[in-house]
């Protein structure tokens, strides 16, 4: 059966399919080095805690730190709860099969394919014009705060659904309620792999620029309260560098996202490794 | 107190749980219900013209969806190959080490800001295209290479996952390779096969990404309304239509960037339950 054409073609298809994944991870890298190299020489004391002067031409980016800060947060807090509060109701109250069920799923996966532009738009006419909040951190926040949901959702159904079974049993055996349970006992063991989900989160809030830069605005000054406009760390970045205003400090701000990215991911991984090692 | 307890808290959950819903609608009828007004008012048919000027009171947008069509057509082109490539070297071939190096990096390939990849296609993609292949280096071709590179994750991950998640007790890999069948011959004709509605569902949210995206493409796309001839030509999509005119749009001018929302939102939605669909079928 086999020819030796054919362990040719083998070997050539072999070779090609590791040749795809090598240039994937170089193509990472190459992106990583290139805003690296120029932006790690930025990133300086002075360059984290100072406002930045004359459009941001010249000083720091710390108004944009605070104000990246502020809005995810809000989106955090904001989301959480719910998120949460869906995955257990779909993971321990409903069948899977169930109407409700399906139609929450359906609403959930429909949000995340939502492109981010779209949830700008949405957080614009909405919370910006309808609700009268103006460009604010709180526009800002609850835009992002549906808009990460669903990875909430998700993540955090997953994380209680690997909780094994016989936990329930034990906790209901000994009287417990259904509340208790889920609190004592569910929770507990699925908190890792929740926190998991809010982390990545907070990585998809900080990297956001679209659907923040409609809402949020693009204010320079230091934020000072929740209905105040603010320009987050992404924002700032995509205009010093789609203005050309200062190329040096737009690799120092995209070499401090990807930073953080990094560092976000990092914490998740170690977290989600945990949840597996403790699961097993 | 017990009994009231128990109650109040599966009520409370069903709440939250209604969160989704309610916010899929409430973007559903805010965002038709700010644009459709001025498709009612242009008609569809200047509507889907050719000519966007609204100084003039042109909203045409077939432009932008030609934008939008060649754009996501290149990034398939260059992503989907890649990153079908990728998630069979995951499943089957990578040694465990690789593995571990692979999937943080897939991972941080996800998270970096779409602003970033815009940024580095604009200093590095752009002047490559325009010094090797000519015209501005602004064109279809570098938001094709960007976005083609950004919607890996979501085409890796999701195919990945279908084909680990081919139900081990049928054996099918062992009776392929038992029969004396390559592990090649056993990945193209028994496990691609079993994930194919997984690996489908991967490749449409892979699409549905490349055409959401807006600031990434909104830096190496050129964004003129001009209709393209060639790759290498500048267009604008759907998405940097709205990015860069929302800032200054007033009046019918902002309803028209709506309508082009309503456009973009749809297409999603289409995409996304048939993606979803397939992924139902399957279990």
């Amino acid at each position: 059966m086999m020819k030796g054409s054919s362990r040719v073609t083998e070997n050539i298809i072999k070779t090609l399919i590791w040749a795809a994944a090598l240039s994937v991870l170089t193509v990472l890298v190459v992106i990583i080095a290139y805003i690296l190299i120029r932006g790690l020489p930025v990133i300086s004391w002075q360059f984290l805690t100072e406002i930045p002067r004359n459009m941001g031409r010249s000083g720091g980016i710390s108004s944009t730190i605070v104000g990246t800060l502020m809005v995810t947060l809000v989106a955090i807090v904001i989301a959480t709860p719910f998120g949460i509060g869906t995955a257990f109701y779909l993971a321990e109250y409903t069948r899977r099969d169930s109407m409700v069920t399906r139609v929450i799923r359906f609403s959930a996966e429909s949000l995340a394919g939502i492109p981010s532009i779209v949830y700008g738009l949405f957080g614009f006419i909405f919370f910006v014009k309808y609700l009268g909040m103006g460009w604010s951190v709180l526009s800002g926040g609850l835009t992002l705060a549906i808009m990460i949901l669903p990875t909430i959702i998700r993540t955090s159904e997953e994380a209680i659904l690997a909780v094994p079974n016989l936990y329930r049993e034990v906790s209901y055996s000994l009287g417990g309620t259904k509340w208790q349970t889920i609190v004592k006992t569910v929770l507990p063991s699925a908190i890792r792999g929740i926190a998991n989900g809010v982390i990545l989160s907070v990585g998809r809030c900080v990297a956001e620029t679209a659907a923040v830069v409609l809402t949020a605005g693009s204010a320079l000054r230091m934020t000072t309260s929740l209905t105040s406009p603010t320009r987050t760390m992404a924002v700032h970045f995509y205009i010093l560098a789609s203005e050309a205003i200062s190329f040096e400090n737009a690799y120092g701000t995209a070499a401090l996202l990807i930073i953080l990215i990094f560092l976000i991911n990092v914490v998740a991984n170690t977290l989600i490794n945990r949840f597996i090692a403790k699961g097993r | 107190m017990k009994k009231f307890n128990e109650k109040l808290s599966g009520r409370v959950f069903f709440i939250l749980a209604l969160s989704s819903i309610s916010m899929l609608a409430l973007i559903t009828v805010f965002i038709i219900s700010r644009g459709v007004p001025l498709i009612a008012n242009v008609g569809l048919k200047n509507f889907f013209g050719m000519t966007w000027a609204p100084s003039r009171g042109l909203f045409g947008i077939t432009p932008m969806i030609i934008g939008s069509v060649s754009v996501t057509l290149g990034a398939a082109i260059i992503g989907i190959p890649i990153g079908l490539c990728c998630s069979i070297f995951l499943a089957e071939f990578a040694p465990v080490r690789m593995r571990e190096i692979f999937r943080p990096a897939i991972q941080l390939l996800a998270g970096i800001p779409s602003v970033v990849y815009g940024f580095w296609g604009l200093l590095f993609v752009v002047p490559f295209i325009r010094n090797y292949l000519g015209g501005a280096g602004l064109s279809i071709l570098a938001g094709s290479i960007i976005l083609g590179i950004m919607i890996l994750p979501t085409i890796i991950s999701i195919s990945e996952a279908s084909i680990l998640a081919i139900p081990k007790q049928y054996l099918y890999k062992e009776g392929a390779l038992a029969l004396g069948l390559t592990q090649l011959q056993t990945i193209r004709f028994v496990l691609l096969p079993a994930a194919k509605s997984g690996i489908v569902s991967a490749v449409i949210l892979g699409i549905g990404r490349a055409i959401g995206e807006t600031m990434a493409v909104i830096m190496v796309l050129g964004n003129s309304v001009a209709l393209p001839t060639s790759v290498l030509d500048p267009v604008r999509t759907l998405t940097t239509n709205i990015g860069i005119e929302m800032g200054y749009a007033k009046d019918e001018h902002q309803q028209a960037l709506f309508a082009t929302g309503i456009v973009l939102f749809i297409i999603i939605m289409i995409l996304n339950s048939t993606a979803q669909y397939l992924t139902r079928r399957k279990r």
